[in-house]
């Protein structure tokens, strides 16, 4: 019995200690990048690439998905707020919804799936053929020419692609409640701009600020502290994706609580659907 | 063609690492290697796989960092350097890895280019040149600047690594098992480019191996590393140290067994050990 608490005790023990680490090591690959940052910008050549991968090629998968979270939301909205009789309310859950929580949470989650992961299947892959030590050996540092233009890319594109997948969503939502489920247009729109205002929209980009910077953090550390072969570069992917969503949702739940106290320190009435 | 002058290891070492210990979490991989590399000579580094040769050669570059000792190169203590220091002194380096480590993203010309892009501000023209020159004295042709690593052999990326290792006039050279996965003639081939890189460029170099026609070929000092796991608690592990010749007359067993390339009761011993694992 002794023997069996001695044991648990022990893997316990090297669980926390190993997250500790692993915490620890995260912080300071973060202020290592943040260091570069402020060091030494990367060159045109480095930066454009990335850029070009992380912003251009995600704008269909974004529009897309925040075409579709619009009129999933009109769907669903639709039928409670019709018992009600609040239907013409409907553009100002959309719309409020979509601005402040869904489009920066789901957006984010998409690009941590598509450029988080392969960001993470990239480094791995480089950091298994030993392509970052070359890196190293030739006296280029690996965090400034590998990590500050991904973690550029990531905090300036995901706030924009956050943009798009709201505007596709507005567009998305106001296409199935008005011409499918057949609410009058007028009263969708004016609902929408007497409830959903700057600070709705701005506070979802503030947002995607933090997990443009959190995605492109924990995918790169993952990607250089891959483990041998193609089954490590396999998880450093996973894990990269995994790590970064959890992260989105923490940082949401963090900001939204920030962010309403905000609100309520400068509108102390709030507003009202009903 | 190999130079050995006898006076060679009288001279102030340009690589000298003091009984340095290295440990990834408990597995010791180097343990109390002490090592001068004079100006000048080629120097071997031999031994089975496993034993510690790429590591001691990834620490003698920084990019591994010691457990414990000192790795100085040219007087400098390189853990004790800043980054940017450390990148200074990087340049004096050629690294030619095992794999060639050639970035896939880039083309073959961007490779060779890239430590010139780095750290000199030399024009566009006069990269082009450099990068043609080094290609040039590899045997490679003008044609495979723009091919990308992927479209090249083993042996043709292994020649890119070793131009792009020679673009900044390295004052020392390490190869990382340069002749593995390669065909007896290509292997001989980049022997041949060895000995001509250290004539031509007068480079220190250092070579981790285990081909035997290597070390013979080009090293006029070889090192034997054992595996600090076949050891006991109070033996060196360094068992070798001395010439090519010496090495072919030397009375330790584990050096000949090594050299001759015999299994011996390795076989045995490992079966055992699986079948006490799986007990």
């Amino acid at each position: 019995m002794a023997a069996i608490a001695h044991d648990l005790l022990t893997d316990w023990g090297t669980v926390v200690i190993n997250g500790i680490v692993a915490v620890g090591d995260l912080g300071i690959f973060c202020m290592r990048t943040i260091s570069w940052l402020f060091t030494r910008l990367p060159r045109r050549e480095t930066l454009l690439p990335n850029f070009y991968q992380v912003g251009v090629m995600s704008l269909p998968v974004v529009a897309l998905t925040g075409t579709f979270i619009g009129m999933v939301l009109a769907v669903q909205s639709y039928q409670q707020f019709r018992a009600l009789g609040l239907q013409t309310q409907l553009g100002a859950v959309i719309n409020m919804s979509l601005v402040r929580e869904l489009g920066p949470v789901l957006a984010a989650t998409m690009l941590a799936g598509r450029v988080g992961s392969s960001m993470a299947a990239e480094l791995g892959t480089m950091r298994v053929t030993e392509q970052i030590d070359a890196l190293s050996s030739m006296g280029a540092n690996p965090i400034h020419y590998l990590v500050v233009p991904r973690f550029l890319a990531c905090l300036f594109l995901i706030p924009t692609l956050t943009i798009m997948a709201d505007f596709m969503g507005v567009v998305g939502g106001y296409f199935f409640a008005v011409e499918i489920l057949g609410i009058d247009k007028h009263h969708y729109w004016h609902n929408s701009e007497q409830f959903v205002g700057v600070f709705d929209l701005l506070s979802g980009i503030f947002k995607s600020f933090f997990f443009g910077a959190a995605i492109a953090v924990i995918s790169c550390y993952r990607g250089f502290h891959c483990l041998p072969g193609a089954e490590g570069v396999g998880r450093a992917a996973t894990a990269a994706f995994v790590y970064s969503f959890v992260m989105i949702l923490m940082i949401d739940l963090f900001l939204t609580v920030m962010i309403n106290s905000v609100y309520e320190t400068l509108w102390p009435e709030g507003v009202s659907l009903i | 063609m190999k130079d050995s002058s006898p006076t060679t290891r009288e001279q102030t070492p340009l690589v000298a690492v003091q009984n340095m210990h290295v440990t990834f979490g408990l597995q010791s991989v180097l343990r109390g290697v002490t090592l001068e590399v004079p100006l000048g000579q080629t120097l071997a580094i031999i031994g089975e796989s496993g034993c510690g040769k790429t590591v001691l050669l990834k620490t003698i570059i920084g990019l591994v960092r010691p457990t414990s000792g000192l790795v100085r190169f040219d007087g400098h203590n390189l853990a004790e350097l800043s980054d940017r220091e450390l990148t200074r002194q990087r340049v004096r380096f050629g690294y030619v890895f095992q794999n060639a480590a050639l970035f896939d993203s880039l083309t073959i010309g961007q490779n060779v280019a890239f430590p010139l892009r780095q750290h000199a501000s030399e024009s566009q023209s006069r990269i082009r040149e450099l990068v043609f020159a080094r290609l040039a004295e590899v045997g490679l042709p003008e044609s495979v600047v723009s091919k990308k690593p992927a479209e090249l052999s083993g042996g043709m990326r292994k020649r890119v690594g070793l131009a792009r290792a020679l673009i900044m006039s390295p004052e020392l050279m390490l190869y990382d098992e340069p002749t593995t996965g390669l065909d007896p003639i290509m292997s001989d081939v980049i022997n041949e480019l060895m000995l001509r890189t250290r004539i031509q460029h007068e480079v220190t170099s250092i070579i981790v191996t285990h081909d035997m026609r290597t070390a013979h070929k080009v090293a006029d000092r070889i090192v034997m590393i054992y595996p600090v796991s076949r050891l006991e608690p109070d033996e060196p592990q360094l068992i070798f140290d001395g010439t090519p010749d010496e090495l072919e007359t030397c009375g330790d067993e584990r050096v000949l067994q090594f050299v001759h390339g015999e299994a011996g009761e390795r076989l045995t011993e490992m079966q055992q050990t699986f079948s006490d694992r799986d007990l």
